[in-house]
């Protein structure tokens, strides 16, 4: 499927959100060109099916679909629950832990497309998978809409990293709808990273997570003039002894962001933060932060911060009394702003995401 | 190397520096005395040019080119180089990325990081959770790297035990090539200090007392220092105002 002509021609605008064509480095490729579905898995332990095959063919497949997202909940999942599912079906077994990441890219060549997708992640007890998402255009698609309907179970004491990788044209509206159940002892990791401009990004997910389990929502934006971004994130703190953490880094060059979390704590132990750092670049910009704690248990741990502002002056100045000019000085620290370091990633998912906060970083600041 | 001419200078408003004069010649080392809020730092912002301290009126000049309007990183690639109390942190730079970003080679980072004993955080963000001695030793580490031809170097010792104040007298020793003989010196350097340590490890040609934006007193530096240990400032206000 790599072979794909348009996948060679578009090669650079896939390395760019982490998907590449070397099938070495990845332990499963997954694409949805437009509306058509191609997967192919090359890890043992692992099963990843285009969902369209998924639902015919493996059994308890369609009983967990919108058993985390309700299909009912806005008109986004309403369009969605309407079209045949179209997406991923992953699925990890007991105790298979694998290395390599498995990428996945929701691909728009078709202009004024809608795409919309169902995916389904299952990681049975035990297990360790890492995904790599990359979301798209081809580079002369300008409009689109993409909606997302991602469910994901982390069985006991397994862990899922998930990245995602937004590399939209400018007038593409993006409304992903994820679900998140995290059992005892699992931890669930969801980074998402977007530096390109996007008419309007809307996202909230939702995890429930159980006794000793974590989840962690993190999100590196820059939002240049006219974009709009809207994310957040809600966790359910529902056994004891979980914890939750929601990590906000948003630059505006002009754009919108807004930055929600919702914590959400029921249960004796557990521990809960959510931090939210603004930089604003340009008057036009503006950075909202919208913060809430929910305790309703009294032995809880839950905390908050935000900070937004301009580039602190005196940082600019100390690199220019190093010889940095003010715009190196200013570039080196929105890079540092958005140091994906603060994901957590494992050191091989971190180099690659180095390298595409670098790429991106290079043509849009 | 540096001349001062008559410097006044404001923040937001408020005088800061009135009326300073000083010359500095190239290799020599010169020190500064004074109380907290004399105008000792203020004096470094303003030489190297940052916004807030706004020149009024007087010049300064530097390697015979008149820097008074120039912006820090010109004055910078003119050869200064400046040293903070207190410097701010940069999340997200490597101290180790921030070194090659300044052009130096791998082997040049890992020698001086080695001689400041920084090795342990040359992987870290720039200043950020550092501890005040860790902050001395990494902006000296800056210098060094940088290598100016004037260096101001604002408390290097406040706050640093004394096994690491040796380590820092070493390495400033080195940035003002105070191990080469005296005509071969070229590098000059400014230090700010209220201890005596830094001055018994490196020799100062000159003190000069700072008291409410002015120079009032210059002379031996180690002399200077002991006056001021054994009698505080207020024998120095008294001694200048003799002189008026």
């Amino acid at each position: 499927m790599l072979e794909k002509d348009i996948i060679v021609k578009e090669r650079d605008v896939l390395e760019r959100v982490g998907f590449v064509l070397d099938e070495k480095e990845r332990s499963g490729s997954f694409i949805l060109l437009d509306n058509e579905e191609m997967a192919s898995n090359y890890s043992e332990g692992v099963t990843l099916y285009s969902m369209g095959k998924a639902v015919q063919e493996i059994k308890g497949v369609k009983g967990k679909l919108w058993t985390l997202v309700s299909k009912e909940k806005d008109q986004w999942t309403k369009l969605a629950a309407s079209q045949p599912p179209r997406g991923y079906f992953i699925h990890v077994a007991k105790g298979v832990k694998v290395d390599k990441p498995l990428q996945a890219c929701f691909f728009i060549a078709t202009s004024r497309l809608t795409q919309t997708t169902h995916n389904l992640i299952v990681l049975e007890d035990g297990a360790e998978l890492h995904i790599l998402n990359g979301c798209a255009t081809a580079s002369y698609v300008n409009m689109g809409l993409h909606v997302g309907i991602t469910e994901i179970f982390v069985g006991k004491g397994a862990f899922l990293s998930y990245t995602m990788i937004h590399d939209w044209a400018e007038q593409v509206e993006v409304r992903p709808r994820t679900g998140v159940y995290v059992d005892e002892g699992g931890k669930f990791i969801s980074n998402y990273i977007t530096i390109k401009k996007s008419k309007i990004t809307q996202s909230y997910p939702q995890a429930i997570v159980e006794r000793e389990g974590s989840a962690q929502f993190a999100s590196l934006v820059y939002a240049p003039a006219n974009s709009i971004y809207d994310l957040g994130a809600r966790i359910y703190l529902n056994g004891q002894g979980a914890s939750g953490e929601i990590i906000s880094r948003a630059i505006s060059g002009g754009g919108k962001v807004y930055s929600r979390g919702h914590l959400v704590g029921n249960a004796p132990g557990i521990k809960a933060h959510m931090s939210c750092d603004g930089l604003l670049l340009e008057e036009k910009g503006s950075i909202i932060a919208i913060p809430e704690l929910e305790a309703n248990h009294p032995d809880v741990e839950m905390s908050h911060e935000a900070a937004v502002g301009r580039i602190a002056e005196e940082e600019i100045e100390y690199l220019m009394s190093r010889g940095f000019s003010p715009e190196e000085a200013k570039s080196l620290i929105i890079k540092g702003f958005l140091d994906p370091e603060i994901l957590g990633l494992p050191p091989a998912l971190q180099q690659e995401v180095n390298k595409t906060i670098e790429m991106i970083g290079e043509g849009s600041l | 190397m540096l001349l001062i001419e008559n410097l006044w200078v404001e923040v937001e408003g408020q005088p800061v520096l009135k009326g300073i004069n000083l010359r500095v010649k190239s290799g020599e080392t010169h020190v500064l005395f004074g109380p907290n809020g004399a105008g000792k730092s203020s004096l470094f912002f303003a030489i190297m040019g940052f916004s807030r301290y706004r020149v009024v009126e007087g010049k300064i000049i530097f390697k015979e080119r008149d820097i008074t309007h120039l912006p820090p990183h010109e004055r910078a690639k003119l050869g200064l180089g400046i040293s903070f109390q207190r410097p701010p942190s940069l999340r997200g730079i490597k101290l180790y990325q921030l070194g090659k970003l300044m052009g130096k080679s791998e082997e040049e980072i890992k020698r001086y990081a080695e001689m400041l004993s920084l090795n342990g955080l040359l992987y870290r963000d720039v200043n950020l959770g550092f501890s005040g001695g860790e902050m001395k030793r990494s902006e000296i580490f800056q210098l060094l790297l940088q290598e100016p031809d004037l260096a101001l170097i604002d408390e290097p010792e406040s706050g640093v035990d004394v096994v690491n104040i040796g380590i820092i007298a070493e390495a400033i020793k080195k940035l003002l090539q105070k191990d080469m003989p005296i005509l071969e010196r070229k590098r000059s350097g400014i230090i700010i200090t209220h201890t005596g340590f830094i001055l018994e490890k490196v020799k100062a040609d000159r003190g000069h007392l700072l008291m409410d934006g002015k120079i009032v007193c210059s002379g031996n530096p180690e002399e200077m220092f002991n006056e001021i240990k054994l009698k505080g400032y207020k024998e120095c206000v008294k001694c200048w105002k003799k002189t008026l």
